[in-house]
């Protein structure tokens, strides 16, 4: 499989900003290594500030590394970016792009025209496009008048519109509502797994389930360097370390501590329901921790197993644990159990 | 440049002139700013050379000046001010993205707003004339359309110039605008002859060029227009030729500069720089 994205210790520092009167130098990148495979779905996940974007800007030929290299279909983005420019495309969320004198179609038209795409062909994808995204009837409306969310579908579309090879998507689902952004994602992954050419899209996301659910491979970006590269259910199971369990069991006077001692039980808590006339136990393992002893104490101990609920380890607990809070800023939480 | 490149580069060109082009049906609103408005200042100065029982060539010169200035108008807010409201608006983003040269959105830009100006001038030019009974002694309508043409072409690739420049320093592109308004107003000889200013002055004032393609356009079009000639007409369109070629050239060089820039140092993409 060709190598759709590539970068060498790639990094990128700007004089400027909110650090530019201190004469401050803000460092967006620090040597940045991935390598992209064609075909596939990239998430690059991070907060805010995180790279995410002045690596799309690099990457799409808009910015220069202050130093190392990155590779976009094998063209050096330095000084190829002609023969880059062609075969990519960005849509970034909430941009607010065209002209609002024209309509839909027409800013559509426009956009394809800077690519070189005939009308003819240009106008046969945007009518497929818009049909597919559900603004057909928006078609002829003056974009100045459409909602921020329809606005987001058009400018979604004009990424599509010249069919790049390499297809850089900024946030693509910020401002739509929630059946939108559904859409979006879908058309993304089926774009991506029926294209008769490989495609490779490039996605940062602030949204987890988002990265969860569309990328084949993510990184974890904070304050300009990548933290862990993998596919999400290995970074989930990675750095999320072993399972956990939630067992209710009937209520009876039980020794915590020696359930604790169980070989394989990192830490152990319960909460005990009067009124159901429950024990909720909660077994956090270690990797290879066993069930089967907890279970063989458990009954020894008298109590009756009543439920058993392995905990899904998401994302977000593997963002935590690498980069030390929430992708939204907050800290990790105290119950987060960990 | 391949012929394929060369199509690519008229499809965008095609594409970004359509809506200045389109703009003209769809936004009435022209009608007061570009054409209602710019007739006060021609209607006052006309009335002035009126009550001194001036020649009537006169007033034509007044309303000819006043029709042009709808393009030093459009040059400087629709096209020195363009790039900058193209990069608040996202737009310029997708320009530098795509693989057609940035020139080409500029020639587009230019070529949607002559059309549109074109069209303004004539119009503007024509109420005044119905409105001030102005006598019209065309001495060759080609040549006066060539000089309009060429002074279109060399005011608008002034713009294309302007347009980087002021990208480059676009915080103070609102000051800079105001302060050259007036100054070009007077020296362009909007509303008298450029050859009271005197030659010296106005050889600076011709470094405009709508300064040397009014006063061509006046020998061409009116009986007194040679008595006041700043140069012949034919030194004045060879001028105005050089300067487009000139200005054409300098647009190229300073949007290199900035495309460079702006990939540098991220100007013109991050907003907050």
């Amino acid at each position: 499989m060709s190598i759709a994205i590539k970068t060498t210790e790639l990094s990128r520092s700007f004089t400027g900003g909110g650090e530019k009167e201190a004469g401050g130098l803000f460092q967006a990148l620090s040597d940045v290594n991935i390598e992209i495979p064609e075909g596939m779905i990239y998430g690059l996940l991070g907060p805010n500030g995180a790279g995410k974007t002045t690596l799309i800007k690099i990457l799409s030929t808009l910015l220069l590394p202050t130093s190392g290299e990155a590779f976009v279909n094998g063209y050096n983005v330095d000084n190829q970016y002609d023969k880059i420019r062609p075969i990519i495309n960005m849509v970034s969320g909430g941009e607010n792009c065209g002209y609002g004198i024209l309509t839909v179609a027409e800013n559509l038209w426009m956009f394809a025209q800077f690519y070189g795409i005939p009308t003819k062909t240009a106008m046969e994808r945007i009518k497929t496009l818009l049909e597919i995204m559900n603004l057909t009837d928006k078609a002829d409306v003056k974009i100045n008048k459409l909602s921020t969310g329809m606005r987001q579908k058009m400018n979604f579309i004009r990424g599509f519109v010249t069919e790049p090879k390499i297809l850089f998507l900024d946030e693509p689902t910020l401002g739509l509502d929630v059946n939108a952004a559904r859409e979006t994602r879908k058309f993304v992954m089926d774009w991506v797994k029926n294209a008769v050419e490989p495609k490779t899209v490039i996605l940062t996301t602030h949204y987890m389930k988002e990265a969860d659910e569309m990328c084949h491979k993510l990184a974890i970006i904070d304050s300009g360097k990548i933290l862990a590269i993998d596919t999400p259910a290995n970074l989930k199971k990675q750095e999320a370390g072993g399972a956990s369990y939630n067992i209710t069991v009937g209520y009876k006077e039980f020794d915590a501590n020696s359930l604790r001692a169980i070989p394989g039980v990192a830490s152990f808590a319960h909460s005990v329901s009067d009124e159901d006339a429950i024990i909720e136990m909660i077994f956090n393992l270690e990797a290879g921790g066993a069930l089967a002893k907890i279970i063989e104490k458990l009954s020894s101990e008298g109590l009756s197993i009543l439920n058993i609920h392995k905990k899904e380890f998401s994302l977000e607990d593997a963002f935590i644990k690498l980069v030390g809070r929430r992708l939204n800023g907050g800290e990790a939480g105290a119950n987060e159990h960990r | 440049m391949s012929t394929d490149e060369l199509i690519k580069n008229l499809r965008g060109i095609w594409a970004r002139a359509y809506v200045r082009i389109i703009g003209v049906n769809r936004e009435p609103s022209w009608l007061i700013f570009e054409l209602f408005f710019p007739l006060l200042p021609i209607c006052a100065f006309a009335f002035v050379y009126k009550s001194m029982n001036a020649p009537s060539d006169y007033l034509g010169f007044v309303i000819l000046g006043g029709a042009m200035t709808a393009i030093w108008m459009n040059v400087l807010w629709g096209m020195a001010a363009q790039f900058f409201w193209e990069r608040e608006s996202g737009n310029l983003t997708l320009y530098m993205l795509c693989p057609m040269p940035t020139m080409a959105v500029l020639i587009g830009m230019a070529i949607g707003s002559g059309f549109s100006t074109f069209f303004r001038v004539i119009i503007t030019f024509m109420i005044g004339k119905f409105i001030f009974g102005i006598t019209l002694h065309i001495a060759s309508y080609w040549w006066l359309f060539v000089t309009f043409m060429l002074t279109i072409a060399a005011v608008f690739s002034l713009g294309m110039m302007m347009a980087s420049f002021f990208l480059l320093y676009g915080r103070d592109a609102w000051n800079i605008l105001t302060v050259f308004m007036e100054p070009v107003f007077f020296l362009s000889g909007f509303y008298f002859p450029v050859k009271t200013l005197g030659y010296p002055l106005g050889a600076i004032a011709s470094l405009i060029p709508i300064t040397l393609g009014l006063d061509a356009m006046r020998q061409l079009a009116f009986k007194l227009g040679p008595a006041t000639a700043f140069l012949p007409v034919g030194v004045e369109i060879t001028i105005l030729i050089i300067l487009t070629i000139i200005y054409l050239i300098g647009a190229k060089y300073l949007l290199n500069k900035l495309e460079y820039l702006g990939r540098r140092e991220g100007r013109l993409t991050l907003r907050w720089q």
